[in-house]
């Protein structure tokens, strides 16, 4: 048995030093998953037989070129684990729900290609919410994954199984999707790093849709360093998703301000999520950085402006599903599937569109352009990602209402399409992990990138797994 | 805004294609009525000078070639590959039509 690195670079330099094999940890992650993932229910498919022959590749390709191929293949040795959602040539694709049950896809979609071009090891695919509807992991139709740290609490959701199989010690990187908050919550969950990028960094060619104009695709892992290495080589334009924009990601300034908006310390706010937040902007503050008191009007009607643009591209990107080309009938779809193609049908539907969705697009300009007055006087925004730490399984689940204002924190940012980094910081008093989220003006990338790292060079974090 | 009706959960449901029991549509309504009420709190926001924002990026009307890329097609077999439904190379579908029977 070996001891499992924890980031990309005490990996690759593991590697370089000979202290072990890359089909040495694959063995290990997949005798991990073997031994505790029953209890977790964090990956719907465990691709071993594809893990261990890329790993002998890995192997091949050190002893061929040795230090010169981590020039090449960046990410080489690092393995992954995609959320379900995300196409992986002829590795079953389900995004988690019984429609897709056996589906295998004939092509990958592009982040997959990429990162698997880089010298990623697939390990497997995750578990998620059916169609990444949900805050909980309990709308997966393959039933719900558990928190690793305390399994009678929830991962957070959507992308689930990507956030645990980390704090689990199942993979090294992951992939996720975030439309609501579907990366940040469950990193913010299960105590590691989750990146979602500026709408229109990433490709989401192959991606199962969700709700078009919100979905980012977006990664996990256990420090700012390794979801930035990841970054590097999944942005940029593919040819073939439309709304990507190849950009500069500039250097952040020299002198940093960071906003604090007092709408995000809504009532109810639980006091240990907000001393967590509260903390870590005072790290900031003690390496230099301003810290200024800003307001976000609009915030309080996102998650209503998000109920019904995101149901409304939900009823429209579940509208394919028909069974008779790929995958089963519609009878097929979940509650949570069914309840948002009504909702977004109604919400659509003659007589309703202007009194709903289109009322709901004009609110969403509003919520634009708070942002983007913000970021005319702070460079970024720090945040509580979730109401509360992770709650426990089943105590949101029957009501629908509830689950959806779970979403309350992460929504604003989807709808303006601006990019997020969720941090860990420090653990609540249950053991449960707590973390703040920071956001940036589209294409602040490399701002938030610094910002995370000099957060997390500050309180000298050591990258941390549930057992 | 107007109070969600049992007739309007089947309208909607019929238009998306979904099959509910009696029961399903009982609890969907409650669920969807909860969620629908919800979200009217929007008309109380003015937006009277506001522009509808339908997608953030900037961009207007990319466009590529209108090129046949190899690695972007799939093989007739390949895309048949997700059903056994198949009937001389061709998906098989439920018939749409019904023979006429006044003449």
């Amino acid at each position: 048995m070996i001891h499992l690195p924890l980031t990309i670079k005490e990996t690759q330099e593991g590697l370089k030093e000979k202290k072990f094999k890359a089909t040495e940890l694959v063995k290990e992650y997949i005798a991990r998953i073997k031994k505790y993932d029953k209890g977790l229910n964090s990956f719907l498919t465990v691709s071993e037989e594809v893990a261990f022959e890329t790993a002998s590749k890995v192997d091949q390709a050190l002893e061929n070129s040795g230090e010169d191929a981590f020039r090449k293949y960046p990410l080489l040795g690092v393995a992954i684990a995609h959320k379900d959602l995300f196409l992986t040539k002829g590795v079953r694709t389900t995004a988690g729900s019984k429609v897709l049950e056996s589906f295998v896809p004939s092509y990958s979609a592009t982040v997959v290609d990429r990162l698997e071009k880089a010298g990623s090891i697939l390990i497997g695919k995750t578990n998620c919410d059916a169609w990444a509807h949900g805050a909980s992991g309990e709308n997966s139709d393959f039933g719900p994954t558990k928190n690793p740290w305390k399994r009678q609490y929830v991962p957070g959701g959507s992308s689930s199984g990507s956030a645990a199989s980390l704090a689990a010690n199942f993979s090294l990187i992951t992939t996720g999707t975030d439309t609501g908050g579907s990366v940040r919550q469950p990193a913010n969950f299960c105590g590691v790093v989750g990146f979602k990028p500026t709408y229109g960094a990433v490709s989401r060619y192959g991606v199962v849709a969700m709700a078009s104009s919100l979905d980012s695709v977006g990664h996990f892992g256990r420090c700012v360093d390794d979801v930035r290495r990841i970054f590097e080589v999944t942005r940029g334009e593919d040819g073939l998703d439309g709304t990507v924009k190849n950009s500069k990601f500039e250097k952040p300034k020299s002198k940093l301000k960071i906003g604090i908006p007092k709408e995000y310390f809504i009532e109810g706010l639980h006091k240990e999520v907000e001393k967590a937040v509260l903390q870590a902007a005072q790290v900031f503050k003690n390496e230099n950085i301003e810290l200024v008191d800003i307001s976000l009007p609009h915030t309080k009607y996102a998650i209503s402006v998000y109920y019904i643009v995101q149901p409304a591209e939900v009823s429209s990107n579940l509208g394919r599903y028909d069974g008779i080309r790929y995958g089963n009938d519609r009878n097929s779809f979940g509650d949570e599937a069914k309840r948002r193609i009504m909702l977004g049908t109604y919400v659509l539907s003659a007589g309703y569109y202007d009194a709903y969705y289109l009322k709901a697009m004009k609110v969403r300009s509003k919520i634009v352009a708070d942002f983007e007055e913000a970021f005319e006087k702070v460079d970024a925004i720090i945040a509580p990602v979730s109401p509360s730490p992770p709650f426990k399984l089943g105590e949101k689940s029957s009501n629908p209402l509830q689950m959806y204002l779970a979403d309350v924190l992460t929504v604003a940012g989807n709808l303006a399409g601006i990019p997020g980094l969720a941090i860990p910081g420090g653990f609540s008093k249950k053991a449960l992990p707590l973390g703040f989220q920071l956001l940036g003006p589209r294409f602040s990338e490399g701002t938030l990138f610094h910002l995370g790292e000099l957060y997390q060079k500050a309180v000298n974090y050591v990258p941390k797994v549930a057992f | 805004m107007s109070k969600l009706t049992k007739k309007d959960v089947e309208h909607v449901a019929r238009l998306a294609k979904l099959s509910l029991t009696p029961s399903e549509v009982d609890t969907y309504l409650k669920q969807l009525a909860e969620v629908v009420s919800y979200v009217g709190e929007l008309k109380g926001v003015d937006t009277d000078s506001s522009e509808p924002t339908s997608q953030t990026t900037g961009l207007e009307n990319i466009s590529r070639p209108d090129e046949q890329k190899s690695e972007q097609t799939l093989t007739q077999e390949r895309a048949l590959s997700g059903t056994d439904k198949t009937h001389n190379g061709f998906f098989k579908v439920e018939a749409i039509l019904t023979e006429r029977t006044d003449k």
